[in-house]
């Protein structure tokens, strides 16, 4: 059953020394690839670090690796993802006039795989 | 490893905005061996860079001259009906400078990364004005620094060392004790643990807040239970923070995309930058917008003062035209309209909505970049260019719009970006005014 969420998408400081690593390195890959969740959202739905999850927004959907968001880092019901390709697969082309799509705080539905 | 051939004092590192120029590289025969001062990223930046023997141009995947690739990117964006050149962030004002030139030639939409970053806080400066400072003021005077919707812990790591927290500046001679540091973001990060104080909102709620602060810096009564359920925080938690703002000498606030990316968007930044002009009534109080990209300030200065508008710019008609949401790159891209297209130092395969992406996937385009990416991976032409800053020298502008020349110290045997822009400026010219011997002068 998907559980819903919101979406902050953002920069993380593993993710930007990826970038100069390479696009097509596994360290960036793997966290541009990554879900984080407060630890109490992880224990309420009984999910556990490394499982993949579906995320799906109104415009797309991708698959990741859930991962336990630092301490106080989250609260409950907010999930992160450091920018890069799966992120920006889940955000729309609509701009709103402004010219920027909406990349942070989208509504998206999770399903444990 | 090779030993150290050379040392470069005050280098600057381009990977983000603050450009710090205090950076000393060893520097080795083919790569760049320590990087000190660097911070994680800068580090990163300096030491993945490598002089090797990669061809310096690729057509449709396939090593080719360079000069066979300024042909065909000549071709292509010449004989477009509506091209687009985007990117432009991550390279010298000089590169910046030509590329605007070939958009005009070319009657391009030209954009900058600007767009999917601060784009929303230009058109807020451009209805409310911005009350800033330059970062060495900050360092020197800022007693209250307030960080919303950005992380600079990560994205802007020596941030809180060079400009922000922990200097002594002249008048603020105790350092990180001689100043208070809020943060306010939907998430605890690491810049909020560095704060002496974090206030956590509702998400997609940026705008009620700052408004909230907009009536408080003006006396003016608020419902309690309308601001807890509008903000996620109870009104005496904004009384205090507008109390330390009115009571700070010189109060910062550092912005990021936190209020550009969410619900709101220029509204959030046009609403930021009028609370910072409201509490001038009150004390010194000024605003910066936290950069990402390490010459992104420059691409906005260069479009300014090329063609009057920051970014967003048509030439369609032969003379430039602005409308971010029109002329905006993903909304040229995602509405099928570009029928070719030049990025620079880019990558909107990766970080563009799939709309946008199908359609630059679907149309010939160049690529000038140092480094193999998706977009450079799908591309008609792409340059391997010098990095700037590391091989290649030049301007770029900083976070607050200060102008820093570079010191490369890794020579390459790559073309810059700018002698790349200038060959396909000259054919482009030749190819537009059809007297390919002596194209007219503009």
């Amino acid at each position: 059953m998907a559980t819903p969420f919101v979406l902050i998408c953002g920069r993380s400081a593993r993710q930007g020394r990826g970038i100069n690593e390479g696009k097509f390195s596994e360290a960036y890959r793997s966290e541009i690839g990554r879900l984080r969740m407060a630890s109490d959202d992880m224990a309420r739905l009984g999910w556990s670090e490394g499982q993949r999850v579906r995320v799906t927004s109104r415009f797309g959907q991708v698959e990741v690796e859930l991962a336990p968001a630092g301490p106080d880092e989250l609260p409950s019901g907010i999930v992160f993802m450091a920018y890069g390709d799966p992120s920006s697969r889940l955000m729309g082309a609509d701009t709103e006039g402004s010219g920027m799509p909406t990349s942070k705080g989208l509504d998206v539905d999770l399903e444990k795989l | 490893m090779s030993a150290t051939r050379k040392i470069v004092s005050d280098a600057t590192c381009t990977f983000c905005g603050c450009l710090c120029d205090d950076i000393e590289l060893a520097v080795g025969d083919r790569r760049i061996l320590k990087a000190k001062r660097a911070c994680a990223l800068g580090t990163s930046w300096f030491l993945n860079h490598v002089v090797d023997d990669r061809p310096a141009c690729h057509v449709r995947g396939k090593p080719a001259t360079v000069d066979e690739g300024i042909e065909q990117a000549a071709e292509i964006l010449a004989h477009a009906r509506y091209p687009l050149i985007y990117g432009l962030s991550d390279t010298t004002v000089e590169a910046q400078r030509v590329a605007v030139a070939i958009g005009d030639w070319v009657g391009a939409c030209v954009d900058s990364t600007t767009s999917v970053c601060h784009g929303p806080t230009g058109m807020a400066m451009q209805s409310v004005g911005e009350v800033t400072c330059t970062l060495g003021e900050m360092r020197n005077r800022g007693d209250l620094i307030i960080f919303w919707g950005c992380n600079p812990a990560e994205s802007h790591p020596r941030h809180f060392t060079r400009y922000s927290l922990m200097p002594r500046g002249m008048f603020v001679s105790g350092g990180r004790k001689d100043r208070t540091c809020i943060v306010v973001d939907v998430r605890r990060t690491k810049t909020a643990k560095a704060a002496d104080g974090f206030i956590q909102i509702k998400p997609r709620c940026d705008f009620e807040a700052l408004w909230a602060l907009r009536a408080l810096a003006r006396d003016i009564a608020l419902d309690p239970r309308q601001v807890e359920e509008n903000t996620g925080q109870p009104l005496r938690v904004w009384q205090d923070l507008m109390d330390r703002m009115k009571s700070a000498r010189f109060g910062v606030l550092c912005f990021g995309m936190g209020l550009t990316m969410t619900r709101g968007k220029h509204a959030n930044s046009e609403a930021l930058l009028a609370l910072v002009r409201d509490m001038n009534r009150h004390t010194r109080f000024v605003c910066q917008p936290n950069r990402g990209h390490g010459n992104v300030a420059g691409a906005d200065n260069v479009l300014a003062w090329r063609t009057g508008f920051p970014f967003a710019v048509n030439f369609a008609r032969g003379y430039p035209r602005f409308n971010p949401g029109e002329y905006t790159a993903t909304d040229v891209l995602a509405r099928g309209e570009a029928d070719a297209a030049m990025i620079v130092a880019s990558d909107p395969m990766a970080n563009f909505s799939q709309p946008a992406r199908d359609h630059l996937k679907s149309i010939p385009y160049i690529v000038l970049d140092p480094h193999p990416t998706p977009t450079a991976r799908h591309a008609a032409v792409w340059f391997t260019v010098a990095a700037y800053g590391i091989s290649a020298g030049g301007t770029a502008y900083r976070m607050d719009n200060v102008p820093i020349r570079l010191r490369p110290a890794l020579p390459s045997p790559l073309p810059s970006d700018e002698d790349i822009l200038r060959a396909i400026e000259s054919r482009v010219r030749a190819l537009k005014s059809g007297d390919e011997e002596e194209p007219p002068l503009r």
